[in-house]
Formats: C-alpha cells, sequence, structure tokens
C-alpha cells in the first residue's frame, strides 16, 4: 500500500473523530470555551444519557440491513409511565418497579420483533405502529397527566435525576472530586493493560500486529481524552451515575457486537442475508434479537427519562428514535446494513450532542439548531456512500 | 442475395479477468431467422448484450452495422430507436400491472403528462391478436401462465416497431405446445419480413425455425451453417458446439474410490411458487467416498435446485424423497442441519447467495462454522485470523491481508474464499456448483487441484457444471441431468461432449418438432399420464 492511500485509509477511518474533534475547537472558539466548562461536560452525559443507550439498541436494528425503529420515543414514555404509576400510585418498591420496566420493555420489543423476524412485515410500518400504540397507551396510563416521582429519591438518583446524582466522594476531597480522579486512573491502566495484553498474545503467536508508532500514538490520545474528561468531572460534582449506566451498556454492547458469535450473527444478516442463511444461521432469530433488544434499552432511556425529569409525562421521548437513528448514521453505520460499530455510534451520538450543546451555548435559536442537525446528518451519510463508491458523487445509472 | 441487415465486425469485448468476446462476425440477412448455438458462457448472451447497446459503445472493440451505418448505441434506448428490441431469458415484466401498462412501459401512449389509457388498451389488443393471444390487453401480467407471459414480451417488442426481433432461449420455460406456438410465430413473421436472432440450447428448434445457424464457441465466431447448402443436422452442430481440445487443461489425479457415502432416492422437489411445477422429478443418486462425481445439463434443468433442495431443504416446497448418508437415513429440515451431518453446498451465485462482500476475507471464511472459533459463543479472533491465513496460504487466495474485503478481490480469488468457507466447515460431502462460472483458466485450474485435494483426503464431491470439457476432464462418474429428471449415467472415462449431447436431447421431455407427428402426441399422452 502506498503512502498516499494509507492516508486515505487513515482518514476514512477516523473520520468522525476528527469531525468531533474539530466541532469542539470551533464551539470552544466561538463560545470562549464556555462549552468545556466542567458544569457543562457534565451536562452532555447528563442530558445525551438516553440517546447513548437507545443509539446502541438502534445499531443493532440497523446492522440486520439498515431496518430502524421508530417505536423507540413512545416505547420510552410507555415504560416511564408504567414505572411511575407503579411507584407512585401503586407504592411498588422501586427495585420491584424497575424489574416490571425492563420485563414490560422486553415484551414490547418481542411483540413487535415476532411480526418483523417471523412473519415479516416491514420494520418500518411494526414499528410505525409500535409508535402510535404506545404514544396512546402512555396517555391512558398517565390518564393524561403529569406523575410526579419527585419522593423515589433512590431510583431518581440512581437513575441520573435530581440534584444529587452523582457517585459521592469517599474521600471529601475540597475542591476536586477524589474518587473520580481515582476512577479515571483506573480507567486509563484498564484501558492500557487491554491492549497491552492483547498485542502480547498477539505477538507471541506471530499473528499480525499494528506497527508500534500509531499503536502508540492512538493509545496515548485515547488516555489523553479520558484524562481530560476525568478532571473536568471532578472540577464539577463528580461521576454522574448514569455515566456508569452508560458506560455499562457501551461495553457489554460493544463486547457483543465484535466478540460473540451472536455479534458476528448481526453483521452477516446485513451484509448479505441469503449468504448467511446458506451459512446455516438462523437469521429469524437474528432479527427477533435485534428489536427484542431494542424494547430492553427503551425500558432502560425510559428509567433515564423520567429519572431527570423526576416525572413522566405523555409528551416524554418525542423523536427520540430520530436522535438514535441520526446518531448511529453519522457514527458511520451503514444505511443499507451489515456496518457499524458501538464506539463509532457513541461518537456520532457525542456529536450530535456537542453540537446541541454548543449551539445552546451560543443562543442559536431552536429552529436553526434542528435546520444545522439536518446537514449535519445529510453531510455525514452522503460521505459514507460516496466514499464506498471510490470519490463518484453522481451514481451509475 | 437478400440485403445485409446486421453486421457486426470483429467485436471482442474483455472483462476484468476474461476475454468474452474475441474477433467475433455476425452477418444477418433482412427477412431470415438467424440462430446463434453455443455452450454457455460462450459468449452468445454478451454478444447480444453489445448488440443491444446494454455494453455501451467504446467498452467493446470492433464495429456494428445495422441497415448500412454504423452505430454507436451506449443504451438500449438507442438501439431500440433503430429497431434492435432483445427479449431476454429471464421476463422481463411487472406482474401486478395490466398487459397494456406492461407493453408501453417506457413508450406510453399519449404525452408525457397525459396517458392516453383507450390508446395503450386498443393498441394493446391488437398487438396481442398479432401474437395469437387471446386475452384483453386489461388482464394484470401476474394472471397469466409463462408461456402467456413469454408472447406478451414479444407483443412489447413488436409495440417498438421491432426491425430486427432478438429472443434469448425464448422457450426454455414453456411447454411444448407454447414452444410450437412461439416458434409458428417466428415463421409467420418471418413471411411479413422480420428478421430475427434466436438464442437457444435445443438444437430440434433451431433446425425447425432457423435459416442460418452461427456456431460460437469460446468467445470466436467458429462456422456459420445456411439450410439446404450446409449440413444442418443437429449432430453436425454439437460438433461445432463442443470441438476443442482438451490437454492439459486438468490436473491429473488418481482415483481411490471407497463405499458408498450417500445416497438419495426418489427425490422430488416442486416449485416453491408455481406448486403445480415439478422442478426435480423422481432422482435417484449415490456417491461414494474419494469420488467426483458430476451432474451434467443445461441451465434451468434442475440442477441447482437439486442440490440446493438436498441442503436443508433451502430451495423448493413438498420435497419428497430419502438422503442416506453412511447407512443412516436423514431427515435435513435446516441448513444447520445439513451442515452438521458433514454436507455442504458452494453456491453457484458467488456474490448473491455466497460470500459478504461488504466483509473482510477472514470472517467470511468462518461464517459457515463459528463454533470452530469460538467457545460458549465467545468468539477467539486471534484463532479466526489463523485459520483465515492457513486457508489463504492453502489455497493460494491472492489477497495482501485476510482482513481485505472479499469485494475487492477478483472472481478467481472470491472463488477460493467462498471454498475456503465451505472446506472450514468440514464436510465429507461438497456439492460444487458452478465452482468456476466468471473465472479465468489459471484460477480454474487451482480450483480443480484444490478437488484433487479434497477427494485424496476422503472426502466426496458432487461437481456441477456446465461446462462439459470441465467435467469430462474431472469427474469419475457423470449423471446427465434434463428438464428435472436424469436421464442418463457415464462412466467418467467412457463419456463424451456428444454423448451428453445426445443424452439430453433424446431425453423423452423436448418437443419433437421435426420428427413425426405421432410421437410427439404420444409423448403429450404420457405427459397427461403423469400428471
Amino acid at each position: 500500500m502506498n503512502t498516499n492511500s494509507k492516508v486515505l485509509n487513515f482518514v476514512n477511518k477516523y473520520t468522525m473523530i476528527f469531525a468531533l474533534i474539530a466541532v469542539v475547537i470551533f464551539f470552544s472558539i466561538s463560545t470562549n470555551g464556555a462549552i468545556l466548562y466542567p458544569s457543562n461536560v457534565s451536562n452532555l452525559i447528563a442530558q445525551n444519557a438516553y440517546v447513548f443507550v437507545l443509539a446502541t439498541g438502534m445499531l443493532l436494528c440497523i446492522l440486520t440491513g439498515g431496518n430502524i425503529d421508530l417505536s423507540v420515543g413512545s416505547v420510552v414514555c410507555f415504560v416511564g409511565a408504567v414505572g411511575a404509576t407503579l411507584m407512585v400510585s401503586k407504592n411498588v418498591h422501586p427495585v420491584l418497579a424497575v424489574i416490571i420496566m425492563f420485563v414490560v420493555g422486553t415484551l414490547i420489543g418481542a411483540w413487535q420483533a415476532f411480526w418483523i423476524a417471523y412473519v415479516r412485515i416491514p420494520p418500518f410500518i411494526v414499528t410505525l405502529s409500535g409508535m402510535l400504540i404506545f404514544r396512546g397507551l402512555s396517555n391512558v396510563v398517565l390518564d393524561g397527566l403529569t406523575v410526579s416521582i419527585q419522593d423515589c429519591t433512590g431510583f431518581v438518583r440512581l437513575f441520573g435525576g435530581g440534584a444529587n446524582c452523582y457517585v459521592p466522594d469517599f474521600f471529601h476531597g475540597k475542591d476536586i472530586n477524589i474518587t473520580c480522579i481515582l476512577a479515571t486512573v483506573l480507567a486509563i491502566i484498564i484501558y492500557c493493560a487491554i491492549m497491552i495484553n492483547s498485542r502480547m498474545k498477539r505477538l507471541k503467536k506471530n499473528y499480525e500486529v499494528e506497527a508500534v508508532t500509531p499503536w502508540t500514538v492512538k493509545i496515548v490520545l485515547v488516555c489523553a481524552a479520558i484524562t481530560a474528561f476525568g478532571i473536568r468531572l471532578a472540577q464539577y460534582k463528580g461521576i454522574p451515575n448514569v455515566l456508569l449506566i452508560v458506560v455499562g451498556v457501551i461495553v457489554i454492547y460493544s463486547y457483543i457486537t465484535s466478540n460473540t458469535t451472536i455479534g458476528r450473527h448481526f453483521y452477516a444478516v446485513g451484509g448479505n442475508e441469503k449468504a448467511t442463511k446458506l451459512s446455516g444461521i438462523d437469521t429469524n432469530r437474528v432479527y427477533f434479537l435485534a428489536y427484542t433488544n431494542m424494547g430492553l434499552l427503551s425500558a432502560l432511556a425510559g428509567m433515564i427519562t423520567i429519572a431527570r425529569m423526576t416525572s413522566a409525562q405523555p409528551t416524554y421521548g418525542q423523536n427520540y428514535e430520530m436522535d438514535a437513528i441520526a446518531s448511529c448514521f453519522i457514527g458511520g453505520a451503514s444505511a443499507y446494513g451489515g456496518i457499524g460499530t458501538v464506539p463509532g455510534v457513541i461518537i456520532g451520538a457525542l456529536l450530535m450532542g456537542v453540537i446541541n450543546l454548543g449551539m445552546f451555548s451560543m443562543g442559536v435559536d431552536q429552529n436553526m439548531q434542528k435546520v444545522v442537525k439536518g446537514l449535519v446528518l445529510l453531510a455525514a451519510v452522503i460521505f459514507d456512500v460516496i466514499s464506498k463508491r471510490g470519490g463518484k458523487v453522481i451514481a451509475k445509472n | 442475395m437478400a440485403k445485409i441487415l446486421l453486421e457486426m465486425k470483429s467485436i471482442t469485448k474483455t472483462f476484468p479477468a476474461v476475454k468474452a468476446l474475441d474477433d467475433v462476425n455476425l452477418q444477418v440477412e433482412e427477412g431470415e431467422i438467424h440462430a446463434l448455438v453455443g455452450e454457455n458462457g460462450a459468449g452468445k448472451s454478451t454478444l447480444m448484450k453489445v448488440l443491444s447497446g446494454i455494453h455501451p459503445y467504446g467498452s467493446y472493440e470492433g464495429q456494428v452495422f445495422f441497415d448500412g451505418e454504423e452505430c454507436h448505441f451506449t443504451n438500449t434506448k438507442d438501439s431500440e430507436k433503430k429497431g434492435i428490441v432483445i427479449i431476454h431469458q429471464e421476463l422481463a415484466l411487472v406482474p401486478y400491472m395490466t398487459i397494456g401498462e406492461n407493453m408501453f412501459l417506457g413508450n406510453e401512449q399519449g404525452s408525457s403528462f397525459k396517458i392516453n389509457w383507450n390508446e395503450t388498451y386498443g393498441k394493446g389488443n391488437e398487438y396481442l391478436r398479432i401474437v395469437g393471444l387471446h386475452e384483453s390487453s386489461r388482464t394484470l401480467v401476474k394472471d397469466i401462465g409463462v408461456g402467456k407471459q413469454q408472447l406478451v414480451e414479444i407483443a412489447k417488442a413488436l409495440a417498438k416497431n421491432a426491425r430486427l426481433l432478438i429472443l434469448d432461449e425464448p422457450t426454455s420455460s414453456l411447454n411444448e405446445s407454447e414452444s410450437k406456438h412461439l416458434l409458428d410465430l417466428l415463421l409467420k413473421f418471418k413471411s411479413e419480413g422480420m428478421t430475427s436472432i434466436i438464442i437457444s440450447h435445443k438444437l430440434n428448434e433451431i433446425a425447425y425455425v432457423a435459416d442460418k445457424i452461427t456456431v460460437i464457441r469460446d468467445g470466436h465466431t467458429i462456422e456459420t451453417l445456411t439450410k439446404g447448402v450446409d449440413d444442418c443436422s443437429e449432430a453436425r452442430i454439437i460438433k461445432g458446439m463442443v470441438g476443442r481440445d482438451l490437454s492439459d487443461r486438468f490436473p491429473k489425479r488418481e482415483s481411490h474410490i471407497g463405499e458408498i457415502c450417500m445416497e438419495v432416492k426418489d427425490w422430488n422437489v416442486y416449485h416453491p411458487l408455481y406448486t403445480e411445477r415439478k422442478i426435480v422429478d423422481n432422482v435417484s443418486f449415490n456417491v461414494r467416498k474419494g469420488e467426483v462425481l458430476g451432474i451434467s445439463g443445461l441451465m434451468g434443468a434442475g440442477r441447482t435446485e437439486l442440490a440446493m433442495s438436498i441442503f436443508g431443504k433451502s430451495y423448493g416446497e413438498a420435497i419428497s424423497g430419502t438422503i442416506i448418508k453412511d447407512g443412516k437415513v436423514l431427515h435435513l429440515n435446516s441448513v444447520k442441519e445439513a451442515i452438521k451431518n458433514k454436507i455442504a453446498y458452494v453456491t453457484e451465485d458467488r456474490k448473491g447467495n455466497g460470500l459478504i462482500l461488504s466483509n473482510p476475507i477472514k470472517t467470511n471464511t468462518t461464517l459457515s462454522n463459528l463454533k470452530g472459533i469460538s467457545f460458549k459463543g465467545i468468539l477467539d479472533r486471534d484463532k479466526e485470523y489463523k485459520v483465515a491465513v492457513d486457508y489463504k496460504e492453502k489455497l493460494h487466495t491472492k489477497a495482501p491481508t485476510v482482513e481485505q474485503y472479499v469485494g475487492n478481490l477478483s472472481g478467481g480469488n472470491q472463488q477460493k474464499v467462498l471454498l475456503a468457507k465451505w472446506m472450514f466447515a468440514d464436510p465429507d460431502i461438497l456439492i460444487l456448483d458452478e465452482p468456476t462460472r466468471g473465472i479465468d483458466v489459471g484460477a480454474k485450474y487451482e480450483i480443480y487441484c484444490i478437488i484433487n485435494q479434497l477427494v485424496a483426503e476422503g472426502k466426496s464431491v458432487i461437481l456441477i457444471s456446465s461446462e462439459m470439457p470441465e467435467l469430462l476432464g474431472m469427474c469419475d462418474r457423470i449423471y446427465v441431468m434434463s428438464e428435472g429428471k436424469f436421464v442418463g449415467e457415464l462412466d467418467g472415462k467412457e463419456a463424451t461432449q456428444e454423448k451428453i449431447m445426445a443424452m439430453i436431447i433424446n431425453s423423452d421431455n423436448s418437443p419433437k418438432l421435426v420428427d413425426d407427428e405421432p410421437a410427439s402426441e404420444e409423448n403429450k399422452e404420457e405427459k397427461k399420464g403423469e400428471k
């Protein structure tokens, strides 16, 4: 491979990271550094937690062939409504309520997944119907009213709502949260250990490994990013509880998609369903799992949403599906399926989050924010399609 | 001598891997029926694609003259403007539109902003009468049979003011009486001055209608036979189609054939959509350990369907029959079970059904045997890498690394990845469906070497191929399949192309148009009896 194509390859692979860095630099200049304030960094996580969770689930659906789930926002609202009603009106213990919410979300997912996977109704139709059904049912459950869950402090704090939703500082640092610093150090150690270990293993077995320089650069950059992020959080109130949940979801699903057979099945079905079927893989089951899982993660997002708002309302969750879908496509998932990674999608979601936050800090009009976000989405997918076509702009007829 | 309507001069068309046409010449006189014959892959369809502009001017070398002037077609619209209309083997009709709508698709009557439906259906009915189809042009295409649909295609061509009609295998999906009707229609058109080119494998039909026969073989024009001047018997045509040397194109192998490994008995398969159509008709065969078993037949004979139905019922409806492997009766209801019982099917359509082009070599290699590289559902990615590298080296796949996307490989190397994928599944019986289609001679030789290696390891290979020399060069035993039936079995050493062709042509199912009528009547009676 010559240098030129190497550079091109590199740029292609990390485009969205460059875009993210560029956007962060742009907004830190135009807001005089405001978006990098500790409180803003912390808010970025809290505000976008639901997007990270939903985008991860949406990725699995999109991997199966560019299929999307439109019902996500309504399911988030419905599960939240059920949970809030149980905890407030029926005095159900929060732990039991959480379990029930997960079960309800998964069942809703399974209901839609059945029609999609086994009866082969197009996902667009099934989830559009789900979008209507569960929006309607949310209204029925809540009777059209707002249910406040301010008194369920345990639940609210755990899922990142209210004033005190941070991991407590066990060392009582004065200006800085020491637990957070320690966690940052720990994260860096774990990351480096995993990277070094896998490299050693490969070297030992004489497998091909990345060249030393880019490998080291990559590790240094990632560690720098973690450090900067950790310090910002420590300067504010520490680690938001919801960050733990988000990190948990990211780690689990990154692992599933890249290291398990079932994860491989998702990519295979999206890449070529017929070939996958003829390789002895149950493709119906893959669709079923994708949409059932989407229900499960919608339930989690529902909990995060009502905790953050400390209430449940029949209007919650509107357009959440669009945030999730946009994050996936911006993060490099293919609109035809078979391509996309969890870290990529998270970067997509972060990019959207930073643009939101930046424009908000700049005082850009709400409506113009939507215009910009729409253009970013289109640009990202155009870029993806054209670069895959080898740079040709107009498709062959 | 009549005026020459079409002349194609020294046409050469090269695809990335192969030279499909090499200095091909074709002359068609006005008002004649010109037949184009040759084996599958000889280049007939490519030639017609050059003529109709599907391969645009500039992508081939040579000249095309139509009606005395040189033509530079860049798409089918250009050629249709001149009156060259091609009817493809696969029907190109929209099932949920009416006959009339289909007939004028892209050629709508009236203005762009107001379709004149009266004219559409009025003219439609006229053209239907010309082709002898008694249907209203308002009937939906899905409601008429395949035979009638073929007639609609012809009517559609006439509606485009065709001067030269090209029919690619027009009778391949028709029954006897439908075929006869269609061929008579061509003769009628001829008497009215229409020129046609017909591509067909059914030599009896060609003998029935054609005035001239051009034989194409391996991308070259071999000869043009004129009815009444040259000998146009079937044997003579076959000789032209297949005559070529076979020396050293196949690696030598010492056969060590063991006991029977798998037996298939009374196998019947019906079409998944048209459930009354029998695709595989009472087929029985066996394959031995260490044997290369060939299945010969023309396109559409049901070979792929037979293989796929055995491979975990991945094709067809109402499948019946028994599979016995190593003395045990197997009930294979899914591909998974077939793989578990060590049967593998390597598809003919490697891009559509075989590989995931957007994935790297390594994930394609392991897809059918993820268990082999995982423990309790957790992948061992290092092991996967090693497996992929091993197979890449073993099969000499040319690619920089196993991280390379399969879509970027050449056809031959893609085929090797596909073979690697199924070899890693560790089957006893490998069914290879057209394993050398569309790949160059060198890669073919390597594939043959792999086949020899497999049988040397005691595995059995079932080789489905349309290239007869390949079957003759590789197989220990050959079954001949025609129209869903096994019509003969030949020892590999005794088999010749003429024998195989004769078996296909003499099989009871093909129409006997030139022979005496009573025999044909008898056949019909038999067919009815079967139903």
